[in-house]
């Protein structure tokens, strides 16, 4: 059985996703910060951002989609998780139980006030580790269409 | 404040690990030095939260400081802080091991990272207060050894992995639906709200109803008879290090988790559950160690006698008097020594001897007695010879069958009993004692195996001195029995009087 | 609108295990898939049905119950990722024993 190459290249899709990939990754990235409490978080923002490497892939072939993460998807799940575990520790060093969400706010010169927590650094490791994940399934089934 | 974050060390331990794993992925030495300190730093917290919460009683952590019946608890009573006890010896046992015995591309696929993660998801299970993070714990460990078990991808690995997966996934289906079921009937999650509410409710008939369900999913997660298929199907395939984890641990978590849930919630129709229970673990004891007889492959037979070993576990449960808790908490703490023991030295066995089937094998003892000489102390240990563990394991819970006169599980545990030391002895005269089928191995015998040697010989070591000194850890089981028996206790610790 | 979410729990519960039954992988998946989705919906339920009802307290007149979202959302995200294994498994061992039987061996047709 000859395998059988994974092609469906148009010239629609190929120029349309090089104008919708910033636009998926801005998208995701402003799902991720909005998302502590109004819909959205580091779980969908993950999914578009896993989503938009997927348009990727589509488009053009695995190799570019590989290319454009540059790390192993696995070691993004392994830094998302890093974060995440990260994120329980410091309540204990003000003396408050394990995981218990953390505030700081700094006074920048322009923006105003800028919120800082454990939750958001909570979230932006689920959203790595979604990416993670989403693309490393993803790529193991394109390469199973591969060879 | 300060010691209650130990409750939740043994989980963020393995966790962080993983991770850093993870992100070190193609740096070899960086993985095995993670894995094999890490274990190691986590068996010290393991042990130290054991030895506090011995000292100060039940250790409770509400996470995030959400009070307790809201917010998900973790718990550290006796029972859970030997099973993490147990599962860090076993996890750092499979690390070393695994430092001779695992390639690197098996390390490549992220061997480390997974084992890291099954430790984290079982250490949850154990440490939980919360049902429904019970279950997210069980998937947790569930994903790790889906890809554990079919790391490598040969044949015989797909085949039963396949059947583990579906298996595994039905039984999660039908915990999820008890959860369910649980949730709309009492509106809470958290374990000991639940067995406050349900013992006030009207009609029981629902609580026996979610009962039943619970025990299937987690009859089929500790591979009780009828449900246990899927355990000789996959067990004997991967990595000799993945099986002897798997053998130690994973049936164990669904044996755990049966204890927990029959002890604090489902107590109020015992006539009917441990009733249950009991034919259970009859059938249990007999069909594995029947099973087993009929194998000649070496891992094959201690798969099949995982089975017959749940089913002593089984049989403490359900005759639930004190003395059978003892009995099955302390068979617990013997079998997941000796049982993952036994894997490792098949592993050694097959390293120097070229083969598991006993058929190909032979000579041993001639060319290697230092490792018959290890062989003999879990295998005579599982069978139950004094004054080695097993033996005590199954005298307390005889004993407390005899007690209860529940003769026809007394008679079917020494009959297995018997089996099993005929099918040890099985594995010796073909292994050991006979000449050498061929004068050559097939396979040239690695020579580099002090460290395995070392590995095995710190289990057997544990194996005898569970046994010699056996009042110290009676003592730790019959504390964790009167938890057990006595849920007040937990509820008290869970709900009332740690908060301010 | 009970009716409707328990005949659609029985249906998809049915298909589930029908298919879970069947000698193929694909099918085996399939019916996974199903019985997840009905244990997710029958999650969904416990927490009793109300129309027009969100889950935040004040925000209408009525309020549902928001601990089953956030559980069915934890098992649905659960489930996607273990549908999510199991077909890459079920791939995998398609291309490595060159048959797609649960057993790895097809008793009826000739190995391709």
């Amino acid at each position: 059985m000859k395998p059988r190459r994974f092609n469906m290249r148009s010239l629609i899709l190929n120029t349309g996703s090089s104008l919708l990939l910033p636009l998926l990754v801005l998208f995701s990235l402003f799902l991720l910060l909005r998302g502590h409490d109004e819909p959205g978080g580091g779980f969908i923002g993950g999914l578009v951002a896993a989503a938009a490497v997927a348009l990727k892939l589509f488009a053009e072939d695995y190799k570019a989609a590989r290319d454009m993460l540059r790390v192993h998807p696995l070691q993004l799940v392994g830094i998302g998780l890093v974060l995440a575990a990260v994120a329980s520790l410091p309540p204990l060093f003000v003396g408050e139980s394990f995981f218990t969400a953390q505030w700081w706010s700094l006074d920048l010169p322009i923006f105003g006030e800028l919120k800082l927590s454990t939750p958001l650094l909570f979230d932006i490791g689920v959203f790595l580790g979604v990416i993670g994940t989403v693309l490393t399934v993803v790529f193991t089934l394109a390469e199973a269409e591969h060879s | 404040m300060d010691l209650e974050v130990l409750v939740a060390l043994p989980i963020i331990i393995p966790l962080l690990l993983g991770a850093l794993s993870l992100t070190v992925l193609s740096n070899h030495s960086a993985q095995r030095w993670l894995g094999a300190i890490g274990t190691a730093l986590l068996l010290l917290c393991s042990v130290w939260l054991l030895l506090h919460t011995r000292e100060v009683g039940i250790q409770v952590l509400e996470v995030g400081s959400w009070p307790a019946p809201f917010g998900i608890v973790l718990v550290s009573d006796m029972l859970g802080a030997i099973m993490v006890v147990l599962a860090s010896i076993t996890g750092f046992a499979t690390a070393l091991y695994s430092l001779k015995t695992v390639r690197k591309r098996f390390e490549r696929f992220g061997y480390y990272p997974l084992l890291h993660l099954l430790l984290a998801g079982v250490n949850g299970a154990f440490l939980t207060g919360d049902i429904f993070n019970l279950y997210v714990w069980f998937e947790v460990l569930l994903v790790a050894s889906f890809a554990l078990l079919i790391l490598g991808g040969e044949r015989a690995q797909m085949e039963g992995a396949i059947k583990y997966v579906t298996l595994n996934l039905l039984s999660s289906a039908l915990f999820l639906t008890a959860i369910g079921l649980t949730y709309g009937l009492v509106g809470t999650l958290n374990m000991a709200d639940i067995a406050v509410k349900m013992a006030s409710l009207e009609d029981q008939k629902m609580v026996t109803v979610i009962a039943s369900l619970f025990l299937i999913a987690f009859a089929i997660k500790a591979a009780a008879f009828p449900l246990f298929f899927w355990l000789p199907a996959s067990y004997h395939t991967p990595q000799v290090a993945v099986s002897a984890i798997f053998a130690g641990l994973l049936t164990k978590v669904g044996v755990y988790a049966l204890y927990r849930v029959f002890t604090l919630i489902f107590t109020a129709d015992t006539g009917f559950t441990h009733e249950i229970l009991l034919w259970i673990a009859i059938f249990t004891m007999l069909t594995g160690v029947l099973g087993a007889a009929a194998q000649f492959e070496v891992r094959r037979i201690l798969s099949f006698h995982i089975i017959s070993q749940i089913g002593y576990m089984i049989l403490g449960l359900a005759l639930f008097t004190p003395l059978a808790l003892i009995g099955g908490v302390f068979y617990i703490m013997h079998h997941i020594i000796v049982k993952a023991n036994l894997f490792l030295v098949a592993g050694l066995m097959y390293r120097l001897g070229g083969s598991f089937e006993l058929k190909k094998l032979g000579g041993l003892y001639r060319n290697h007695p230092g490792l018959a000489v290890l062989f003999l102390i879990p295998a005579l240990s599982l069978a139950g010879v004094p004054p080695l563990s097993g033996f005590f394991a199954k005298f307390i819970l005889i004993k407390a069958g005899v007690e209860a006169s529940a003769w026809w599980a007394v008679g079917v545990a020494l009959l297995v009993g018997l089996l099993t030391l005929f099918s040890m002895i099985k594995i010796w005269n073909e292994a050991f004692w006979k000449a050498s089928p061929e004068p050559n191995p097939a396979v040239p015998a690695p020579t580099r195996n002090a460290l395995l040697y070392w590995t095995i010989g710190l289990l057997a070591a544990m194996t005898v001195c569970i046994g010699l000194f056996a009042q110290p850890i009676y003592q730790m089981a019959e504390m964790a029995a009167a938890q057990l028996l006595n849920p007040a206790g937990y509820i008290e610790a869970v709900l009332g009087g740690t908060t301010p | 609108m009970e009716v409707l979410v328990a005949l659609m729990l029985g249906v998809l519960t049915t298909c589930g295990v029908y298919l879970v039954l069947r000698p193929r992988t694909f099918s085996v998946v399939l019916g996974l898939t199903m019985l997840s989705h009905a244990v997710n919906l029958f999650l969904f339920s416990m927490g009793r049905l109300h129309s027009n009802a969100p889950a935040v307290i004040g925000a209408a007149q009525q309020h549902a119950d928001p601990l089953p979202q956030a559980l069915v959302l934890t098992a649905i995200v659960i489930s996607f990722a273990m549908t999510a294994f199991v077909v890459v498994l079920a791939l995998r061992s398609a291309l490595e024993l060159r048959n797609d039987h649960v057993d790895g061996v097809d008793k009826e047709e000739e190995p391709i």
